[in-house]
């Protein structure tokens, strides 16, 4: 295996990750639906229907950063150390959601139910707007330089500089919030489709998940329309590397349209996930009983993610784009680990499709006996 | 320099909270995920409703514990980016590996099983719980592995090279990962878990002695936790010993800043109670302890395990003084010509980089093999005095006598429980017993946490020893953002410790009032 072979497939293997983990932000929507449910059962059941998956995003969104680390670490130094604030505003929001399902409910819990169903619905809306807007950053760049001979200047020894605003740039580009906003109704249209899977018993309550999927489908069309459009039309950089580790960078106007051509199967990628999510969201609230959307939309939602992760860091495209030194640009060549690092971890990474067939078996299990407002009612076990 | 020097203090403040927190929890999670699994193995094996009960309560107090180490655990992962950014370039090639192997094959082994041991009761088949619950200790268990394999190559950095194209380290062996040690930190902490999560089950099941409530189940959780901790407290002074050979191998300044020891000798001993003197350094006459009570042999035997083995001290290291297997007396490099030659290999490597833009190849091989011969003392050179090579003494010192009077304490404390809990209804009757359990319990968090203190005070001022200093490994960041982000993360994380021991405190009293004790056993 030659080093830009494993490079392409540990990009490959970072675009799965982040797919999954935007599938599975579906909790994240779930929870920023908990103030607005007045009713306590359905509060509970959206709670327990999401409780059973939160670790999963949770671990999803740990082994992205871990696997992100371990295979390109210099935008893991470059990206978490300079868009300080972006980075920690998210973290806050993950340590407040870990702990919340656990307490809000127990006896003793100090600052009461109401204060955890506010955690989550911070890490809900926070974290799933910040996190669009991290992604966001892989097109439409960032401010940030590399000069590794920073390394011997004692008094300023930091390779990766950013603006000094650390973050709060990327935050307030609107540019990046439409991508963030429409992962927040993505998210919550998915939660929806999920709980209509899941939640059985409730007629009444389907009705209102079913309301709830259509307004957040389609404003998560609307916005996902204004982000590609903007995508496609954009113009970005193409890298061509030296021999001596440099690289040139041209700006190409319709960069990632470009792409979506000339890495076809992304753009394959691309229009299976729009229309497999189209199904999912129109079937599940045009159908009276349909509750089978949430397959769809899920798989959907994989594959845009997935295209949309290739254009970023294929076909000579730098996926983390400096808007203050073109040069400084990380792509998959000069942000990667080395080749012997990338080759121990590629056999690390066999255990990939084990993990994944224990963590659809436990689901399947898990998931067999829908949850019922009778046992959120009657049972010892719940968040 | 100086908002720099205010960044990097910060940062390890944050670094040092956020570690101080996570420890609180992970160490529960290890060995009441193991205490868990062991009753939930003997109720399939008895059928007996006494050990679901045992079960279900004790896996509400992990639930509890584990949801609030695995929010500290996700901003340590992530600090080493927002906070350590440097660090994350130079060594990332190496230190990411154990991160995502970490994720990818124990966080989601145990956060798959466990949503399955919480709510699977009625979900799944017996058999098929049971097989989770141990594979949430498994994973539980695996992803400590990964992290202080992580830890100790920091401490003992092997297994790569240095590419000065990029100027970061590449891994080149893999195995080497598994270093002495790393393999002693590793065990050293699991265990120390399973004591810990020992004398928690031992305090809390006193409280209920103390009430006179559910006393049999009390007492069968005794045993469970007594044995369980006892055998996890020896496993833990093993390691420690063997850690403290490892330490004396790779980091002879840490282990004579425990022992605040700065000249050393021949037969040294090792001093059991004492105070150093503040105003000691490693270049004047002052003084080393302002009083101390002196084991002869001690630190001879724990440090090579040999009664007349030579221990340098903190001024022989800097002075380069040492001895070797055969006796002699030899020069190691100083510190003051390690931060010479640390310096010239920041040179070197400026040289190289020079060279490679001019597309030099003869240059660029000659910059090479001087950064070579140099590299060892690459972080020196960020040095300016001897000085800022010598760890904290005092904190390193008392951390360490803490952490071994309390470890002393404590299988004292296993060796009483045990006998107490195995005398017919005698335990019962010991008010004074059940409070000294219960007042142990914090004991025991503080003992652990001082381990902690004396392995990372004690590897200052180095983020990977004699490699990369911690004013190196920096991010970019104002101080005044470390600041508030200390002070945001202390107050977030303090809020919810309350609220985790409140809940605790709250369940305990909660189950101690149901019946613990039903008894179908055939």
């Amino acid at each position: 295996m030659t080093l830009e072979y494993l490079q392409n497939y540990w990009w490959l293997l970072i675009s799965i990750l982040g797919s999954l983990l935007v599938f599975l932000l579906f909790v994240q929507g779930g929870q920023s639906m908990l103030l607005g449910t007045k009713d306590v059962t359905r509060r509970d059941l959206i709670v327990n229907s999401m409780g059973r998956k939160w670790e999963l995003t949770f671990t999803t969104l740990v082994t992205f950063g871990g696997a992100f680390f371990a295979s390109f670490p210099l935008f893991y130094s470059t990206s978490f150390g300079g868009a300080y604030w972006l980075w920690v505003l998210i973290l806050f929001s993950f340590i407040v959601q870990a702990v919340s399902y656990e307490f809000r409910n127990k006896q003793g819990n100090v600052y009461g139910t109401k204060t955890y169903d506010v955690f989550l619905f911070i890490n809900g809306f926070v974290g799933c707007i910040l996190l669009g807007v991290a992604v966001s950053m892989f097109f439409f760049g960032a401010q940030f330089t590399v000069t590794r001979t920073n390394l011997l200047d004692s008094g300023s020894p930091v390779i990766s500089q950013w603006a000094p605003t650390h973050g709060f740039e990327a935050i307030f580009n609107w540019k990046n919030l439409v991508l963030g906003v429409a992962v927040f109704f993505l998210a919550r249209m998915q939660a929806s489709l999920y709980m209509m899977n899941n939640i059985t018993q409730d007629p009444k309550f389907f009705a209102i998940l079913k309301r709830k999927a259509f307004f957040n489908g389609a404003l998560f069309v609307v916005f996902f329309l204004w982000f590609l459009g903007m995508l496609l039309t954009a113009w970005g950089y193409t890298v061509i590397p030296d021999a001596y580790g440099s690289q040139v960078v041209e700006i190409t106007p319709y960069k990632y349209f470009h792409n979506f051509c000339e890495v076809w199967q992304a753009g394959v990628m691309l229009l299976l996930g729009v229309v497999l999510v189209l199904y999912g969201w129109g079937r599940s609230c045009f159908s009276d009983k349909y509750t089978q959307g949430i397959w769809f939309t899920g798989s959907g939602t994989f594959f845009a993610v997935m295209a949309l992760f290739s254009v970023a860091g294929f076909n000579n495209t730098p996926f983390y784009p400096s808007l203050l030194d073109p040069e400084s640009s990380l792509t998959i060549r000069n942000a990667s680990s080395s080749e012997f690092t990338l080759t121990a971890m590629s056999y690390v990474s066999i255990v990939i499709p084990f993990v994944l067939a224990y963590i659809a078996y436990v689901w399947y299990s898990m998931d067999r006996k829908k949850l019922t407002p009778e046992e959120m009612k009657t049972t010892t076990h719940k968040y | 320099m100086n908002d720099l020097m205010t960044v990097v203090d910060w940062s390890r403040w944050q670094f040092a909270l956020t570690a101080i927190y996570h420890w609180l929890f992970v160490p529960l999670t290890l060995g009441l995920s193991l205490i868990v699994a062991i009753m939930e193995s003997l109720y399939l094996k008895t059928q007996s409703e006494k050990w679901l009960a045992a079960t279900k309560f004790w896996m509400t107090l992990f639930g509890i514990n584990f949801a609030i180490g695995v929010a500290t655990g996700i901003i340590l992962e992530f600090e080493f980016g927002t906070n350590w950014s440097n660090y994350s370039w130079f060594v990332g090639d190496i230190f990411g590996a154990p991160l995502a192997i970490e994720g990818l094959v124990a966080f989601f082994m145990e956060s798959t099983f466990v949503a399955v041991m919480f709510f699977g009761w009625n979900k799944v088949s017996p058999k098929f719980h049971l097989a989770a619950t141990w594979l949430t200790w498994l994973g539980a268990s695996i992803s400590a592995l990964w992290i202080l394999v992580a830890n100790a190559w920091m401490q003992y950095p092997t297994g790569m090279e240095f590419d000065p194209a990029q100027m970061r380290n590449v891994m080149d062996n893999f195995w080497e990962l598994f270093s002495g040690i790393a393999v002693n930190k590793y065990m050293h902490a699991v265990f120390s878990g399973w004591a810990l999560s020992g004398v928690f089950v031992i305090g809390v099941s006193a409280w209920f002695l103390f009430k006179k409530r559910n006393e049999t189940f009390a007492v069968r959780s005794i045993k469970v936790g007594g044995w369980l901790g006892l055998i996890g407290l020896l496993l833990t002074m093993w390691t420690g010993d063997g850690s403290a050979v490892e330490v004396t191998k790779h980091q002879p300044m840490k282990l004579a800043a425990m022992e605040g020891l700065y000249h050393g000798g021949y037969s040294q001993g090792i001093v059991a109670a004492g105070i150093v003197n503040p105003k000691k350094t490693w270049n004047n006459a002052e003084d080393e302890y302002l009083f101390d009570v002196t084991v002869p042999y001690g630190l001879s035997i724990l440090a090579k395990h040999d009664l007349n083995a030579y221990v340098p001290g903190i001024s022989d290291i800097v002075n380069g003084i040492d001895v070797n297997e055969n006796g002699d007396t030899i020069n190691t490099v100083s510190y003051a010509e390690r931060i010479r030659l640390g310096k010239l290999s920041h040179e070197a490597l400026r040289a190289y980089d020079k060279a490679r833009a001019a597309h030099d190849e003869a240059g660029m091989a000659k910059a090479m093999a001087e950064l070579k011969e140099n590299y060892p003392f690459f972080g020196y050179g960020y040095f300016d005095s001897v000085d800022e090579a010598i760890p904290p003494v005092g904190v390193t010192f008392y951390s360490f006598r803490v952490m071994v009077i309390l470890g002393s304490y404590f299988l004292l404390f296993f060796v009483v429980a045990l006998f107490a809990v195995y005398r017919k209804d005698w335990l019962q009757k010991q008010k004074w017993l059940q409070l000294i359990a219960m007042v142990s319990v914090p004991l025991m968090w503080i003992c652990s946490e001082a381990g902690w203190c004396v392995a990372e005070v004690g590897r200052q001022p180095w983020t990977v020893q004699d490699l990369l200093p911690t004013k190196a490994a920096i991010s970019e960041i104002s101080s005044a953002t470390v600041i508030t982000t200390f002070w945001l993360f202390a107050v977030i994380f303090t809020v919810l410790l309350v609220a985790e021991v409140s809940i605790m405190l709250r369940q305990i009293s909660k189950y101690s009032k149901t019946n613990l004790e039903i008894d179908n056993a055939h």
